[in-house]
């Protein structure tokens, strides 16, 4: 592990708002991004945890307030190039391209690192062809680490669920970024297959010293492995601040039970 | 003799990747080779090369250059049969025009032409999907047609609006028995296969095929969608307008506007769903099903001439060709090439079933 300067703020939301004609799905949301930690947003369903995300890697462009990547302001953008920017994701419902082999979909998170042109690429000649077995060594120890190299010619659409979320945090591992934004990567999946999740997570987060964001309903991983939480309900910031802060705080209790009025 | 893989281990990532991993397939596309390149003269007389494998190999051409598009990016297009017009149009442009350019660069170039064209017609598809862009292809399907109908300039200003391509020649060698025009289809087609099925398995294929499978997903792990279509279109044209050349020049020797009308596009789109979807070998397959069955039907229906009236053999031989391609894509939806990877798959672990 390499030592990190923790604390220097990476990503940051300043009075974010944003909304689909009449309905506001994040209003006014401000909060910070350290390098090398690991964030949980979480919230009710509909609180705008998976807008925001979106909203981070450019698929969504806020209608109001400012987002600051690396001390820069951002300006109007495309998902494409947020992942220039070194952001990847994972999806809710997984997003793999559901045709090709868990290795076709991993080195597909490469492409940004892949300089040969067409013709190059078309005669399989030279530069071409190393480029290929070079990233294909890297894929390979993504593949060595999410332990899944028995299905690694196997087309993803006919792995469970649970490894195909697994193939899916290579591919955006593939990219090597610096912020990995995670939605919800333990849905649907069984107690052992959470551990060894929440196992992938602390490891990227420990020795690629990845900053993650992660949503996540299941609160004792939330809890274990956050190193602070970041409360949404109604597209509204409600509570920040460590597990045992947010956990204590009552908003955060009147939210998730509800409160009579 | 068997078809096994025992023993053969790959200890290179260069190993691994390669188009034919198994040592029995790399032994059986040189047979097919050397099949086209020794065997093919000894064996099919002129008809039958003039006849079948001419077109066979154009069409099959044809059908990767939409197999890139439709296949593995998923998008649709009915306007394939204006790229072949266009390739051919501007190969006798060329040909006849600029007389001292090599023919195989006037091929080329034709093919560049269909490209650029082909860019211009995919550039709605960054907004427009599936049905929508295929009316858009379509559109260009009737333009060209019109286009080549209404300007006698395109055939050197010949009233009928159809010419004789003028004669090949290559480093001072005439092109003229049916031979060496099968011989240079063939130089095109397995260079165009191998170009292809090395785009398909580099950087580039992967983004088409991920553009095909979720294009949000795509967008957010840093592929560009207009390029990646772009790109897709621009080499699907590019097959599209060198077989159109190759079509006319070599095959039914004359540009005619009529000859790639939209019947052109959907028997290409046909070739290529039969073929498979996604399959470079699924071209070769959907073309010989498409071009080589009908004919083997005609021949098998006169067998059978003086003693079946000759009208009810005709309806027959549709007939039956029509059910054949019910029957295979109910067998196999995903397509011909998909039945020849599952049948390999079951000979590997012959004679057990798992």
């Amino acid at each position: 592990m390499t030592e990190q300067q923790a604390g220097s703020v990476v990503l940051s939301f300043d009075n974010v708002s944003i909304s689909f004609g009449a309905v506001t799905a994040l209003s006014g949301v401000s909060f910070e991004i350290q390098e090398h930690e690991i964030v949980a947003i979480i919230g009710p369903n509909g609180a705008g945890k998976t807008t925001a995300l979106n909203v981070i890697n450019g698929v969504y462009e806020p209608t109001g307030g400012t987002i600051s990547y690396k001390g820069e302001v951002r300006k109007r953008m495309r998902p494409h190039q947020a992942a220039v920017q070194g952001i990847a994701r994972t999806f809710q419902n997984v997003a793999l391209f559901k045709g090709m082999s868990t290795l076709d979909n991993i080195m597909t998170g490469r492409n940004l690192k892949m300089k040969s042109n067409l013709l190059m690429q078309g005669l399989y000649w030279g530069p071409a062809q190393r480029e290929e077995i070079e990233h294909r060594q890297v894929v390979e120890k993504i593949i060595d680490f999410l332990e899944i190299e028995s299905v690694r010619k196997t087309t993803v659409g006919r792995l469970p669920f649970g490894l195909q979320k697994r193939v899916e945090l290579g591919r955006a591992l593939a990219a090597e970024p610096e912020i990995l934004l995670l939605d919800e990567p333990m849905a649907g999946m069984n107690l052992e297959e959470k551990q060894d999740m929440c196992r992938f997570i602390l490891d990227v987060n420990d020795d690629l010293g990845t900053t993650i964001v992660l949503i996540e309903h299941d609160m004792s991983v939330v809890m274990d492995i956050s190193d602070r939480v970041i409360v949404l309900d109604y597209g509204r910031k409600i509570s920040e601040g460590s597990p045992d802060v947010v956990r204590g705080d009552q908003k955060v209790i009147d939210a998730y039970l509800g409160v009579t009025h | 003799m068997l078809y096994r893989e025992t023993g053969q281990f790959k200890t290179s990532y260069k190993g691994d990747m390669a188009i034919f991993t198994i040592r029995q397939d790399r032994w059986a596309l040189i047979a097919v080779l050397v099949f086209v390149v020794i065997g093919v003269p000894l064996i099919a007389s002129q008809h039958v090369i003039a006849g079948y494998l001419v077109p066979f190999l154009i069409w099959s051409l044809a059908a990767i250059g939409l197999n890139i598009l439709t296949g593995y990016t998923g998008q649709l297009s009915l306007g394939h049969g204006a790229f072949m017009a266009v390739g051919a149009y501007s190969a006798y442009n060329l040909a006849s025009r600029v007389p001292e350019l090599p023919i195989i660069l006037v091929f080329l170039l034709a093919g560049l032409i269909a490209a650029v064209f082909g860019i211009l017609v995919g550039s709605p598809s960054l907004r427009i999907k599936g049905f929508y862009l295929a009316v858009a292809t379509l559109a260009a399907q009737f333009f060209v047609e019109w286009v080549f109908a209404t300007y006698p300039w395109f055939v050197g200003g010949a009233a009928s609006m159809v010419i004789d391509t003028p004669p090949m020649d290559i480093f001072g060698y005439r092109i003229s028995s049916h031979l060496d025009n099968y011989y240079l289809v063939a130089g095109f087609v397995v260079v165009g296969a191998l170009f292809a099925k090395n785009l398909v398995r580099s950087e580039i294929g992967r983004a088409w095929m991920a553009i095909r499978d979720m294009d949000v997903a795509a967008e957010v792990i840093g592929i560009r969608p207009l390029y990646t279509k772009l790109s897709a279109f621009a080499v699907s044209s590019f097959y599209g307008g060198v077989a159109g050349a190759l079509y006319a020049f070599c095959y039914v020797k004359s540009v005619d506007f009529t000859a790639f009308d939209l019947f052109v596009s959907l028997k290409v789109l046909f070739m290529v769903i039969i073929g498979g979807m996604g399959s470079i070998l699924g071209c070769f397959l959907g073309a010989a099903f498409i071009v080589i069955l009908p004919i083997v039907l005609n021949e098998i229906a006169h067998l059978f001439a003086g003693q079946v009236p000759s009208a009810l053999l005709t309806n027959l031989e549709h007939m039956i060709f029509g059910g054949l391609i019910i029957f295979f894509l109910i067998v196999e939806p995903h397509g011909l090439a998909r039945l020849w990877t599952t049948m390999k798959e079951k000979l590997r672990l012959w004679p057990f079933p798992h």
